[in-house]
């Protein structure tokens, strides 16, 4: 099978790159296109920190196929922030000290993006369920709870002031 | 059959640093043309927040904000030495050596701010805002921008500091082996409270009790970080981790994250932390080491908290719901019923 060139939208921008047969979603990342916030941890679906969001599903990008997915709407870590500004989970991250090496943190980010996407008002069990996929091994996990639970609070909070 | 509870204790004295050849670390730090200083480390920060410590000393001892210190560890070769990031040793020595070239280039900062401001340098303070002023006359000041620019463009001199720390090197006396090892020692106690279900053999951590006396905690929230996701590493060494767990013979041992267990999000004790502080004379602004041993007390105090539940005694890790049940099984045999 040749090389073929696959088309994703990455962050609300078209990009087109030629991708080898069986090419992972996160080596496309990663290689092609110079997107490295998703970290190659494990390479089999085992700590997370790979996590993107695929048409606004979290994945594990080490375990996705690029031509599967060819066509999709891909968000990474990159595409959170607005300009200069970091959204709320990016910054009760930081206000809740939820990061220590950051090796976990894009995936910890991605995952906690769709999972306040799809629920504005988590209860801790569900955050708990969203980030069991991703492994960290610095934190204890409860600062990261505590941090995503605080970025449901000030979206909501600026959800209703706007 | 039931669900056992226990509570158990342990503690911990916790050297800093080591003392084989002095054990040094060195800084440098220097202004640039717009008072930014940089400070410049070989000292590697792999999450335990050394940069930020290293950032704290800086901006204290310079007495500027924070925002103007950047801390650059980018290169070990062309950097200042440093032993490393082992021991504890980080926040010790690299805070010490970057207190010494702070005080330093504070006293450059001082001297050409005189020359600006055209007094005397045993006059002037700073605000800790950017400002450096004259005592009792606080609008005859200097903002550190102008004087970083003035030095380089003006004056001619270089608002920089070198710094080092290195305990006196001490070797072992042959006769009785007595040393000087370390240059303080942190110490902790951690209480655990566990359940034992003494029909499966699971442990479950519910609880746990920190307390750490750090010397000076300088930055308390990092400190804490360091206590708890320690402890949590504790609580996986202390139930789930092993590379080995029929060793010598390696055939179960688990070969990737999907093998190897470790407590997640939802297996976590809740934690209680207390930083005690009493300045320890040779830390930087007081504080010790607390990096390593954060991971140590929980797990003789699961141990200890698991034989007050249910008797039964281990001593090797992890303490697994089969070595749970083959002691639970023993104590019956000891004492039928
Ligand atoms: S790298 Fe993809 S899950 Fe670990
Ligand atoms: S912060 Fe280091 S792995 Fe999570």
């Amino acid at each position: 099978m040749p090389s073929q060139i696959v088309s994703l939208d990455v962050n609300g921008e078209r990009r087109e790159f030629i991708a080898a047969p069986g090419a992972t979603l996160l080596a496309c990342l990663r290689e092609s296109l110079g997107l490295t916030a998703a970290k190659r941890g494990c390479a089999q679906g085992a700590c997370g920190t790979c996590t993107v969001l695929v048409d606004g599903r979290p994945e594990a990008a080490c375990l996705v196929a690029v031509e599967t997915v060819a066509g999709s709407a891909i968000r990474t870590l990159e595409g959170v922030a607005t300009g200069g500004d970091l959204d709320e989970v990016q910054s009760a991250f930081i206000d809740c000290f939820a990061t220590q090496c950051g090796f976990c943190t894009p995936g910890m980010i991605m995952v906690a993006e769709a999972l306040l996407d799809r629920d504005p008002d988590p209860s801790e069990a569900d955050v708990i369920e969203a980030i069991s996929g991703n492994v960290c091994r610095c934190t204890g996990y409860r600062p990261i709870v505590i941090a995503i639970l605080e970025a449901a609070r000030r979206r909501r909070e600026r959800a209703v002031t706007r | 059959m039931a669900k056992l509870r226990g509570r158990g204790y342990a503690s911990v004295n916790y050297p800093t640093g080591m003392n084989l050849g002095g054990d040094p670390s060195q800084a440098l730090i220097h202004a640039t043309t717009t008072g930014t200083f940089v400070v410049s480390l070989s000292s590697v920060d792999l999450g335990q927040g050394i940069k930020t410590i290293a950032a704290q000393c800086a901006a204290e001892t310079l007495g500027l904000p924070i925002e103007n210190v950047l801390v650059d560890t980018a290169d070990t070769d062309t950097g200042p030495h440093c032993m490393g990031t082992f021991a504890s040793r980080g926040t010790h020595r690299v805070g010490n050596a970057v207190i010494m070239a702070a005080a330093e280039a504070r006293g450059v900062m001082l001297e050409v701010a005189a020359e600006e401001l055209e007094v005397d340098a045993a006059d002037l303070e700073t605000d800790g805002t950017g400002y450096i002023a004259v005592k009792g006359a606080r609008d005859k000041r200097v903002h550190i921008t102008d004087l970083a620019l003035a030095a380089h463009f003006k004056h001619g001199r270089t608002i920089s500091g070198r710094g080092i720390y290195l305990k006196e090197p001490s070797t072992p006396v042959p006769e009785t082996g007595e040393m000087d090892p370390d240059s303080c020692q942190a110490h902790a106690c951690t209480v655990a409270v566990v359940e034992v279900d003494d029909e499966t053999g699971v442990v479950e951590v519910l609880e746990l009790f920190n307390t750490y006396e750090v010397g000076r905690a300088l930055n308390p929230a990092m400190a804490t970080q360091q206590v708890e996701g320690g402890a949590w590493m504790g609580v996986s060494h202390a139930l789930f981790e092993t590379t080995e767990p029929y060793y010598p013979a390696r055939d179960h041992g688990p070969r990737d994250f999907a093998g190897y267990l470790m407590p997640g999000p939802a297996d976590l004790p809740v934690q209680h932390s207390l930083l005690l502080e009493r300045p320890a004379d040779n830390g930087p602004y007081g504080a010790k080491g607390i990096g390593e041993m954060t991971a140590n007390a929980p797990i003789p105090a699961i141990a200890n908290a698991i034989f007050d539940a249910c008797g039964v005694r281990l001593t090797a890790m992890p303490f697994t719901p089969e070595r749970v049940l083959r002691g639970l099984d023993a104590l019956r045999t000891e004492e039928p019923c």
